[in-house]
């Protein structure tokens, strides 16, 4: 049996990688919104100057990567890999970022759950002595991801009050083992979960099946129960997707409580005509870099369980009838 | 799919409905109705106005439409009508200005891809269908009053 595997799909590290440096960035929206002060650069513009949206969002990206090496003191040629991931069509937000910065560039893709799934492999990397300095950054631009998978932007619809609203933005990370910073010491990767549900306008209930597997496993494989975390974080479930996964939760055995907080549900501010709230790669980024790792420094946290869902799903698939499937990633992250 | 599976799935889908938030039906028609009435009585304005200095109803009704879909291509040009759709929903959507708005926003969606493979392509990719299915139905119904009312034989 493997060495670092632990239970059925968690793996522990024995080098603990640290996040040594963060970044984060969003839109207009989201400077309004409830998360604005953990946030580090607010630009005014979605756009950033760009004629379209996908340009502006690897603009985010690439903004934030360099932020996050500026505040880790490397630059791109310390870093062994790139691992970053987005919603566009091919990742092209990350290919075309990893195009500017010139590090090895490994692509991933977990919708929404990017991050974390970025967080996890590279903390993989660093462990086991693969590499001694990764980057990992996602990003997501509401305009940029309307156009791809709903509609022209000026169209007349009038959004669901249970559909999500993308957040524009990106955050950024370098994970090593020399410098300072919240270590993540193991991460669990996700099964694929399908209850059936097949409305995109309801994807916060698709995802709550997966983060609910994702929790229970991680509780399994190692022998920890909500009670050992100061904060169970998830990313983008939204107001009905955290209630049908606290739910789902609660009849497995695990009570959240208070000790739960949604990122999707959180970032915007009701009056923000947000439906059940945010979602997108930057969604789960901007929570755990920019509100955990704060957070973490003030010392309000010390040990954080960060799950991270995606829903798993194109405009083909959903069109030719099939049903939204979810999955989530969780990593652990522990204050030295 | 075996059933528990399946039974999985019904007992899923019975917890999602419970908890989907019921939309305010009163207050979504009630506003529908305002503002959809509303921009139909700035097309009878349009109407009464052009009416005296054309020679039939059928030229009068002609110039009102055109002009109803020149404001509705202005307004989503000016970014106004999505913001007064997602307030008033059916009601800025059912005139024939968001017909219009349909194809501007499309035209002004894609135009980042070209004028030929993004704009020209892809303009009429929501009023498409509208398009196609309201001649069919228009040529079914016609063709029943033809035969019904002899007027094919």
């Amino acid at each position: 049996m493997a060495r670092k595997l632990q239970g059925l799909q968690t793996i522990a590290f024995d080098l603990s990688p640290k996040i040594v440096g963060s970044a984060t960035i969003a839109g207009p929206k989201e400077k309004k919104g409830n998360l604005a002060p953990y946030i580090d650069n607010l630009v005014p513009d979605p756009m950033l100057g760009e004629q379209t949206p996908e340009k502006a969002e690897r603009k985010l990206l690439y903004q934030t990567c360099q932020e996050a090496l500026a505040r880790a003191k490397l630059t791109e040629h310390d870093m062994d890999f790139f691992l970053g991931g987005d919603l566009l069509n091919q990742i092209i937000s990350s290919s075309f970022c990893a195009r500017d910065l010139g590090i090895p560039f490994i692509g991933i893709y977990g919708a929404c759950s990017s991050i974390v799934e970025g967080l996890g492999l590279g903390a993989m990397l660093v462990d086991g002595e693969y590499a001694d300095q990764v980057l990992i950054a996602t990003s997501s631009h509401y305009q940029a991801s309307e156009r791809q998978f709903r509609y022209p932007i000026e169209l007349n619809i009038q959004h669901k009050g249970t559909s999500q609203w993308t957040v524009t933005g990106a955050g950024a990370a370098v994970l090593s083992t020399q410098g300072e910073g919240p270590r993540i010491t193991c991460v669990t990767f996700g099964r694929v979960t399908d209850y059936g549900i097949k409305s995109p306008d309801i994807m916060g209930a698709a995802m709550a099946p997966a983060a609910n597997d994702t929790l229970c496993r991680h509780f399994q494989d190692t022998n920890t129960s909500p009670g050992d975390y100061d904060l169970v974080l998830t990313g983008d479930l939204g107001n009905m997707g955290q209630k049908l996964f606290m739910d789902l939760a609660k009849e497995a055995g695990h009570t959240l409580g208070t000790k739960h907080m949604d990122v999707g549900a959180t970032i915007y501010k009701p009056q923000q005509r947000a439906g059940a709230g945010g979602s997108g790669c930057a969604c789960a980024a901007l929570g755990i870099l920019g509100y955990v790792i704060k957070e973490m420094y003030q010392g309000r946290y010390r040990r954080v369980l960060a799950l991270a869902t995606g829903a798993l799903f194109s405009p083909l698939s959903y069109q030719q009838g099939d049903s939204i499937a979810g999955i989530a990633h969780a990593i652990v992250m522990e204050n030295p | 799919m075996d059933k528990a599976t399946h039974d999985l799935h019904d007992s899923y889908q019975q917890m999602v409905k419970v908890a989907t938030p019921k939309p305010n039906y009163v207050k979504n028609i009630a506003l529908a109705f305002l503002a959809g009435g509303g921009i139909c009585v700035i097309g009878q304005l349009v109407y009464n106005l052009v009416d005296p200095v054309e020679p039939t109803s059928a030229e009068t009704a002609a110039i009102t439409l055109a002009t109803m879909i020149a404001l509705g291509a202005l307004a989503t040009g000016l970014g106004v009508y999505d913001w007064l759709a997602e307030r008033v929903g059916m009601g800025a959507a059912v005139p024939i200005t968001g017909f219009s708005n349909t194809v501007t926003a499309a035209a002004m969606e894609f135009k980042r891809e070209g004028y030929l493979l993004g704009m020209g392509a892809k303009m009429f990719v929501i009023a498409g269908p509208v398009l196609v299915y309201g001649i069919l139905s228009g040529f079914a119904i016609t063709l029943l009053r033809a035969v019904f009312t002899g007027m094919l034989f």
